[in-house]
């Protein structure tokens, strides 16, 4: 599948947009990421694949402040940040849409979209107002979107992941972490975040989407980043290896060049 | 064995046959009234609860021959459903936040006792400044406010930053506050306490009346009847401005009539209560005129008047602040509630203060009505607000809660022990029926809210 807009997959000389270097957690004894450094430039969408435990998701919170990491560094705009919490991360244009989808379900869509950043007026939360621009960024995603006064706790699945997502790019976003985010879609809404994720690439939106559908990765990124047991595996261009060298990298944790025939074969056995 | 809904299997999670067959039937009842409702956007379940109240009261009236609505019950019942009141506004946070206060009993007491103390012998003795001063009263409310938010930001420190179940930590402080009362008052009663003090309580010293009085309790009545058209008003016209929908005309105005109703129903009920004849002869001698042929109206109780106002700065808190919002977030998944930014901490330890401070606002009217501080003073108030609470719809499992549903449920507690008092009921008894209609509330609320979603 092609792109509508097709850029240049990375941008030589440009600074990314978001750099994670040398990034260490863990849980107890458990080293969950150990030492992986990745990148992400303005415009490109970066896949971030991986088995269960690989580390993929506690990579993304040291990102997103839910998990500051041990030790590493995170630069944005080639400029060391510290992201301690995930005000810190959002004070940084660095928005998070998580596989829970981390939502309150007691409340209902609006409260979601602007729970931490409410909107104020007059010594109290302006909800009309928030309400106003709710409808218009929900109404981007799902045009058949209507209860805005219902607990998103009586939300179909579609309907909570654009809650979800309104969220994240409602407020100016620069970089996007999608954790997962078709995991729980029927096929028509899968095509709709796809659409839309193509549409904020064209906005120069960098996005890092985590994943384990590997044709997903392969239809809306750039490049791939492959993790393994906590390490990185490598970065990719999509155009250079095929869906079988990457899960190769996935399922072994090899790089291409060390992936034998066979091996390769096996992956089919 | 009755109505059952199709596609609905019998799992151990459902409720029993007769219990579904029983709402179903109610639900089917009430079919064409909500159809009527949905119009007024009224909240049901706050219906469903003032339907419950109005019959508690008319069957209390008619076995009590009359006494239960009388004049001078309701004022009564106003009074001692204030103190419990207060605290459960406080306690609905709480409890959405996913927490428990379980000490507010001892922290009421130990919180009285240093407010009587500090009015009756730090003031006069120990700073020399005598009894009776104009300040002296503001001056203890505002020191046992104080105290009151800092131990129950103490607990709400501990809670939030120390990770110490709040189950706990107010069981601790239940059992802490109400020990140092008996270190320090060592099993004596403090009393008397300031006469201006004593005003809180909605007793009377001579000529002085704790309550409002019959033109200011109208002026109340019209101020909020005013604020009550004003606010409506304002966000029918915030919503237009959006182009949202709105109700009908029709709806808006009989929400509001209903609304003003009551408040001037109630003030109306207040006044009806006319002052003891021996205080209103002589307060009609000061003022020098002949007592009236109906008595002096007493007006609405100033416990009440603090009760209203705690009940305005609570729900304005909960649910027109950041604070509230949060509150609610918390209770609804702590998690999303943290990674959306929120200081989750810092909100849970607030939470416990603002409990603390309306402790000692109930300590405050509970011994200036009693004019002493005694040992005893709250000993098990924290299961009469936490009923409050969860009769007034606040649930459990975090999230859902209403401030002006726990005053409700304040007052329906202490409709039941009211009116049982009135039919020689004794104290076991009392307790046995509120226990039961405690459990059965809430079991019922649990039933119909799995039946709508």
């Amino acid at each position: 599948m092609i792109t509508p807009v097709e850029t240049p997959s990375v941008p030589v000389q440009r600074v990314p947009l978001v750099e994670l270097r040398n990034i260490h957690v863990a849980f107890g004894g458990v080293r969950a990421v150990a030492g992986v450094t990745i990148d992400l430039h303005a415009g490109e969408v970066v896949g971030v694949v991986g088995g269960n435990g690989a580390g993929k998701t506690t990579l993304m919170r040291t990102l997103s402040g839910a998990r500051p990491p041990d030790s590493g560094q995170v630069l944005v705009n080639g400029q060391p940040v510290m992201i301690g919490n995930p005000r810190d991360a959002k004070a940084l244009g660095i928005e998070t849409i998580y596989q829970t989808l981390a939502l309150a379900d007691n409340l209902d869509a609006p409260a979601n979209v602007f729970l931490g950043r409410e909107l104020t007026g007059a010594g109290s939360l302006n909800d009309a107002a928030m309400e106003s621009a709710t409808r218009k960024v929900i109404g981007r995603l799902n045009p058949n979107f209507k209860n805005f006064k219902t607990p998103v706790l009586r939300l179909s699945g579609g309907q909570r992941q654009a809650v979800a997502i309104a969220r994240a790019i409602h407020f100016n976003a620069r970089a996007l972490i999608m954790d997962e985010p078709t995991a729980a879609l029927g096929p028509a809404e899968t095509s709709q975040v796809h659409s839309l994720i193509r549409q904020l690439k064209s906005e120069g939106i960098g996005i890092f989407l985590v994943s384990h559908d590997i044709h997903d990765v392969f239809d809306l990124s750039e490049r791939i980043s492959v993790m393994y047991h906590g390490k990185l595996v490598g970065t990719v261009n999509k155009n250079d290896v095929t869906t079988d060298e990457v899960l190769g990298m996935i399922i072994l944790g090899k790089p291409p060049t060390k992936l034998t025939r066979q091996e390769l074969a096996e992956l089919h056995g | 064995m009755g109505v059952s809904v199709p596609g609905e299997a019998t799992t151990a999670g459902q409720p029993a046959p007769p219990i579904r067959s029983f709402v179903g039937a109610l639900r089917s009842a009430f079919a064409p009234l909500a159809g009527l409702l949905r119009p007024l956007e009224v909240d049901t379940r706050m219906l469903g609860m003032v339907a419950a109240l109005a019959v508690i009261w008319i069957a209390f009236n008619i076995v009590s021959g009359g006494t239960f609505l009388s004049a001078r019950n309701l004022w009564n019942l106003s009074v001692q459903s204030a103190s419990i009141g207060i605290m459960a506004t406080g306690m609905v946070l709480i409890i959405v936040s996913r927490n428990i206060d379980l000490s507010v009993g001892s922290m009421l007491g130990f919180l009285g006792y240093t407010m009587a103390m500090f009015q009756a012998v730090w003031i006069p003795q120990s700073l020399g400044l005598g009894l009776e001063q104009p300040y002296t009263w503001i001056l203890t409310l505002v020191v046992g406010i104080a105290l009151g938010s800092v131990i129950g930001g103490l607990q709400g420190f501990i809670v939030a930053f120390g990770g110490v179940p709040s189950f706990i930590v107010t069981l601790g402080g239940l059992l802490i506050w109400r020990g140092l009362i008996f270190r320090y008052a060592q099993g004596q009663t403090i009393a008397p306490l300031d006469t201006t003090f004593q005003m809180l309580g909605g007793g009377t010293v001579g000529t002085r009346v704790g309550a409002l009085g019959e033109w200011p309790s109208w002026a109340l009545g019209a101020v909020i009847c005013v604020a009550i058209i004003f606010l409506m008003i304002a966000a029918r016209r915030r919503k237009r401005s959006y182009g949202f929908p709105v109700r009908p005309m029709w709806a808006e105005i009989l929400v509001g009539a209903v609304a003003c109703g009551v408040v001037l129903g109630t003030v109306w009920v207040a006044n009806s209560y006319p002052l003891p004849p021996n205080v209103a002869e002589q307060v009609a001698q000061e003022r020098h005129i002949p007592v009236p042929p109906g008595g002096i109206p007493t007006g609405v109780a100033f416990p009440v008047v603090i009760m209203l106002i705690v009940t305005l700065v609570v729900t304005f808190l909960g649910t027109r602040r950041r604070f509230g919002r949060y509150v609610y977030a918390i209770g609804g998944n702590p998690e999303a509630a943290a990674l959306a930014g929120i200081n989750v901490r810092r909100t849970i330890m607030l939470t416990f203060a603002l409990m603390g401070s309306l402790a000692a606002v109930s300590a405050a009217v509970q011994t200036a009505r009693l004019n002493a501080a005694v040992t005893s003073l709250g000993v098990q108030n924290e299961l009469d607000v936490i009923s409050a609470a969860v009769i007034g719809g606040t649930s459990f499992s975090g999230g859902i809660g209403t401030v002006p549903g726990a005053i409700l449920g304040a007052v329906v507690m202490q409709s039941l022990r009211s009116g049982m008092v009135l039919l020689l009921v004794d104290s076991p008894t009392q307790d046995i029926v509120v226990g039961i209609v405690l459990v059965a509330a809430v079991g019922l609320d649990a039933v119909v809210r799995r039946r709508v979603t």
